[in-house]
């Protein structure tokens, strides 16, 4: 860290928004420590992956104060911002027009001014770092899922970013993919050394693969700490939240084992 | 009911408004684009080449049927030497302007309109606004140019393979003399008719393309559907007020232009 660089790189304040009468966030507050993965849980619907979206400038919060870098991030800082952060949708938002090569060199060739080889360097260095350059020619819809996410890795990653957001990165995914694709952000995130913001309802992989975890409900966040502060927490969301995933947890390893589920109305 | 066609009014109004702030702010982007030469041609590839067939076989058609109505109208008064000055005048002020536009809406029109449609609904135009680049610029802007030089040329070519369709269904088919046709053609046809109809093309691209690119780039704005059918609700919407506005700015145009 040089001099003048605080220890926190995010710093969010009172954030809210709503849509029409429907209060999705209503004043969310959170700091997220540079180098570090902070990731957000929450059950779905609970305002995830829109705080994610205030963030990125893709919707505009009604309230609240965003500070990167220690800087106020208003409509002038907004570009720096874009310039030195990157997103990871929940789709991966590639472009199924253009092969993997193209995809990766697409925020190079529209947000920078470097030359055409300089870029192709750059793009081909990102996919050999996340082990798919033998693909770099073939689209997106020929890679296989894992291999997609890593290719929407190489490309928010081929910028160089200091704070990388992930988008819900195990959605739709079995248990082993999604232990794949926490690994796979552990990974490289201490390789590139980028600082990760991760929105989640996977509370076991987060666990396992966050430095520090945040719990969203009802458009506030009720708790802020350690994996091991949130594992031992006797907050009474927290542990709504944690009984009820490992109850999912249960239920799916008893439906792998073939025994029938008695649901709580039963 | 007052209230109600207040609100449509209004409705119309600043849907209007929105679409021309969105041409405009694709037009604006395009000076920031990177690379805008090269999706340029990619647009002018889809919007020409592609498209090259049905321009070619409706332009003939055209002209073979008008080849085909005019000899009969003129014959009735002896006139059959007029015959290329009816088919030429036709095409050039009107069908040829007014059908390549159909023709180019229905098919890359729809096709633009169903790709930024899929783009947006697979967070694809999101994830360009998130890397910090114009998605106006580098989606929409590309196309607008493109529109504006390949309309005009596929209605040239419309015309030319009109006339030729005119020839032959009037001098092969029907016994008028090839040199009184293609004289009739060259007596009848001014600078200005050509100019008309080159302008009506060059708007007529602008309008449509933009419009189909409009329609698909808010194809999120659905209100009455989500997904699949939120972008298949956009393509329709795009080709059937791609058709009207080009009657209509047909109308316009030729009004001012036979006024003046």
């Amino acid at each position: 860290m040089s001099a003048g660089q605080t220890d926190l790189l995010l710093e969010v304040e009172g954030l809210r928004k709503s849509f029409g009468d429907h209060v999705v966030l209503a004043g969310v507050g959170l700091a997220v420590r540079r180098g570090s993965v902070c990731t957000v849980l929450g059950p779905s619907g609970a305002g995830k992956s829109v705080f994610l979206k205030c963030l990125g400038g893709v919707e505009q919060p009604d309230a609240g104060t965003i500070r990167f870098d220690g800087r106020l991030l208003n409509a002038a800082a907004r570009a720096d911002f874009q310039r030195r952060s990157s997103f990871l949708f929940q789709s991966n938002a590639l472009f199924d027009s253009l092969t993997a090569l193209e995809n990766v060199a697409l925020p190079l060739e529209q947000t920078t001014g470097l030359p055409d080889h300089e870029i192709r360097e750059r793009s081909l260095e990102a996919l050999r770092q996340l082990e798919i350059e033998n693909f770099r020619d073939r689209y997106p819809s020929q890679l296989s899922g894992g291999m997609q996410k890593r290719l929407a890795l190489a490309r928010a990653i081929v910028t160089r970013p200091e704070l990388v957001f992930f988008d819900e990165p195990t959605a739709g995914l079995d248990p082993l993919r999604r232990n794949a694709v926490f690994a796979m952000i552990a990974k490289y995130q201490r390789q590139f050394g980028f600082t990760a913001l991760v929105v989640t309802h996977d509370v076991v992989e987060a666990l396992i693969a966050s430095d520090r975890v945040a719990l969203l409900d009802r458009g506030r966040i009720c708790f802020e700490g350690t994996p091991a502060e949130f594992s031992a927490s006797t907050n009474s969301v927290v542990r709504g939240f944690r009984d009820s995933a490992e109850a999912l947890g249960s239920s799916l390893a008893a439906i792998r084992r073939g025994e029938s589920i008695q649901s709580d109305d039963a | 009911m007052l209230r109600l066609l207040g609100a449509q009014s209004l409705h119309i109004v600043f849907g209007l408004g929105d679409f021309a702030l969105f041409t405009g702010r694709s037009f604006r982007a395009a000076t920031q684009s990177r690379r805008l030469f090269r999706r340029i041609i990619r647009a002018v590839y889809e919007q020409g080449a592609l498209c090259l067939p049905v321009i070619l076989i409706v332009g003939a058609f055209t002209g073979l049927v008008l080849g085909l109505q005019g000899y009969y109208v003129l014959n009735r008064f002896g006139s059959q030497g007029l015959l290329g000055a009816l088919v030429s005048l036709s095409l050039i002020r009107e069908m040829a302007p007014v059908l390549a536009a159909l023709m180019l809406v229905g098919q890359a029109g729809s096709a633009l309109a169903a790709e930024l449609g899929i783009q947006r609904n697979s967070e694809q135009i999101v994830a360009l606004e998130t890397m910090g680049a114009s998605s106006h610029g580098y989606l929409v802007a590309p196309r607008l140019i493109a529109a504006l030089l390949v309309f005009p040329l596929q209605t040239a070519l419309f015309v030319a393979v009109g006339l030729w369709g005119g020839s032959l269904s009037g001098s092969l088919l029907l016994g008028v003399e090839p040199g009184v046709y293609w004289s009739s053609v060259e007596q009848a046809v001014g600078a200005a008719d050509v100019r008309e109809c080159f302008l009506k093309a060059a708007i007529f691209g602008l309008l449509t393309i933009s419009l189909c690119a409009y329609h698909g780039f808010h194809a999120d704005r659905c209100k009455s559907a989500t997904g699949a059918r939120a972008v298949s609700a956009a393509t329709t919407r795009a080709v059937v007020h791609s058709s009207i506005i080009i009657l209509v700015a047909d109308y316009v145009i030729t009004s001012f232009l036979v006024r003046s």
